[in-house]
């Protein structure tokens, strides 16, 4: 085949965008655990990392950019290109999530509410195991597993609904928990939205492979944490 | 496979079948195709696939090399163009080239010579046709105060400017352009793009092209040719030029898009 220098730096950026998604799998599952741990060192720590996440993005993005400008890519190749960049935005964005996690880590303190950690633990679980796939069948193109893990959001929205609840009753039982329990909703609202972004790369994952844009989830309504 | 997917618009020529022969070799097989009315189509494919070939049938140009021989049929606004008289089908169907080839005349001769050659003998009407052609190939401004020098005094990109232009003074109705800018500097060859894109509000273009980013840019449907084993030109997808560019249907078009071969 020819093209293969540019072959081989498509290949360098799938392997950037691994490497970004493994940092975004790494700062969610450590924000559950500062939270859980009400770990105010580790979630400052959370914060300061994500810049490194927003680096790379950028580095992806750049590298991208110079491919469509000097290779003019066409067909399959500018779609994985165009897929590529909205994925590195997505990535970013979930960093954004785990950070905001961190933030309401810090805001909480120790202030003691009623708090579901055994089901914010499992949604973040569940949001990054679905993550970790979802990128894996991007980079191989997998229609099967990219049309399968959007089915596995309805779990993370049961948990967030069922999180949802319980901070509720918790702030009718005691209104002065009102202020410190919205926190908690930021928290779990956050682990939904990043499973949410999954589901936006599995799209691109068709996209690529069919040249379809199909929605997989309507819901896309976007709260700032 | 054959997608006219843009069926809906006007047909200004319809080929039906088309095989063309030098001698024994055959150079184009059982093509097939609508070309849109006032659209550019762009013809894409490597080398020796019969591009120029199948684009200088439409105004009977092979018939010029002895040993060619055609079957099947190419229908121009109805009629079978091997039933029109050949220097009036060459009016209706104009040809520009891949190297300007002004004649080596005046601007204005240059010009006035097709017209002339239908009997227009009157000047000030020749002086007319002059201008609005000169003016259709946006070349006016820059040669209107030296109408009397020679085309070949003119920069690459205004000569083939000037041949358009030549092109249009027998008020044509398809344009047929076989690699016209592959001889230009890229903003000569802007210019020849934009130029093409203002000419389909009155003309049918069709081009050919080796340039893909040309043929994205400038045509509205694009048509892929391909050589088979026995080097038989054959159309192997047509569709909208944004959808052969972004999604082509067949392997072979996205393979050869892509840069993998050709």
């Amino acid at each position: 085949m020819a093209r293969e220098l540019f072959e081989r730096k498509i290949k360098q950026i799938q392997d950037e965008i691994l490497l970004l998604g493994s940092m975004v799998e790494q700062a969610t599952l450590d924000s559950v655990t500062s939270f859980k741990n009400r770990d105010i060192e580790a979630a400052r720590a959370l914060i300061e990392d994500d810049q490194n996440i927003n680096d790379k993005r950028f580095a992806i993005e750049n590298a991208i950019l110079i491919l469509l400008a000097t290779q003019q890519p066409l067909a399959h190749d500018l779609r994985q290109l165009a897929a590529m960049l909205l994925v590195a935005n997505e990535l970013e964005r979930m960093g954004d999530y785990a950070k905001g996690v961190a933030n309401n880590t810090i805001r909480l303190g120790i202030n003691d509410l009623p708090i579901p950690y055994r089901d914010i633990e499992k949604m973040g679980e569940l949001a990054v195991s679905m993550l970790h796939r979802s990128l894996s069948a991007f980079i191989n193109e997998d229609i099967s597993q990219a049309v399968a893990i959007p089915r596995e959001d309805d779990a993370v929205d049961d948990l967030f609904n069922k999180c949802y609840r319980t901070i509720v009753n918790g702030m009718i039982a005691n209104p002065a928990t009102i202020d410190d329990a919205s926190l908690l909703l930021w928290v779990v609202h956050n682990l939904e939205r990043l499973a949410d972004r999954v589901v936006n790369i599995c799209e691109r994952t068709i996209f690529i492979k069919s040249g379809e844009m199909m929605e997989m989830d309507g819901t896309d309504d976007e709260l700032e944490a | 496979m054959i997608d006219n997917n843009h069926i809906n618009l006007k047909t200004k020529i319809s080929v039906e079948n088309f095989n063309l022969f030098y001698g024994k070799f055959q150079a184009l097989d059982n093509i097939s195709i609508d070309i849109p009315s006032n659209q550019i189509t762009a013809i894409i494919g490597p080398s020796g696939c019969g591009k120029s070939t199948f684009i200088r049938s439409f105004n009977r140009m092979n018939e010029l090399i002895p040993t060619v021989r055609t079957e099947g049929r190419i229908i121009l606004d109805g009629k079978d163009i091997f039933e029109i008289d050949p220097v009036e089908l060459r009016k209706q169907v104009g040809m520009v080239f891949q190297r300007p080839n002004p004649f080596p005349k005046s601007i204005f001769e240059n010009i006035a010579f097709g017209p002339r050659a239908h009997g227009i003998r009157d000047r000030r009407i020749l002086e007319e046709i002059v201008e609005k052609s000169l003016r259709q190939a946006v070349l006016w401004d820059e040669v209107k105060d030296s109408l009397t020098k020679s085309g070949l005094a003119l920069s690459g990109g205004q000569q083939q400017r000037l041949c358009i232009a030549r092109a249009l003074a027998v008020e044509p109705e398809v344009i047929l352009m076989d690699e016209p800018a592959s001889a230009l500097d890229p903003v000569a060859t802007l210019k020849i793009e934009e130029l093409i894109e203002q000419l389909k509000e009155k003309y049918t273009i069709v081009i050919v092209t080796h340039n893909m980013q040309q043929a994205a840019r400038a045509s509205d449907f694009t048509l892929f040719f391909n050589m088979a084993e026995n080097r038989a030109g054959y159309l192997v997808e047509s569709g909208k030029t944004t959808d052969i560019f972004t999604n082509p249907k067949n392997e072979l078009t996205e393979q050869y898009i892509s840069g993998r071969f050709g």
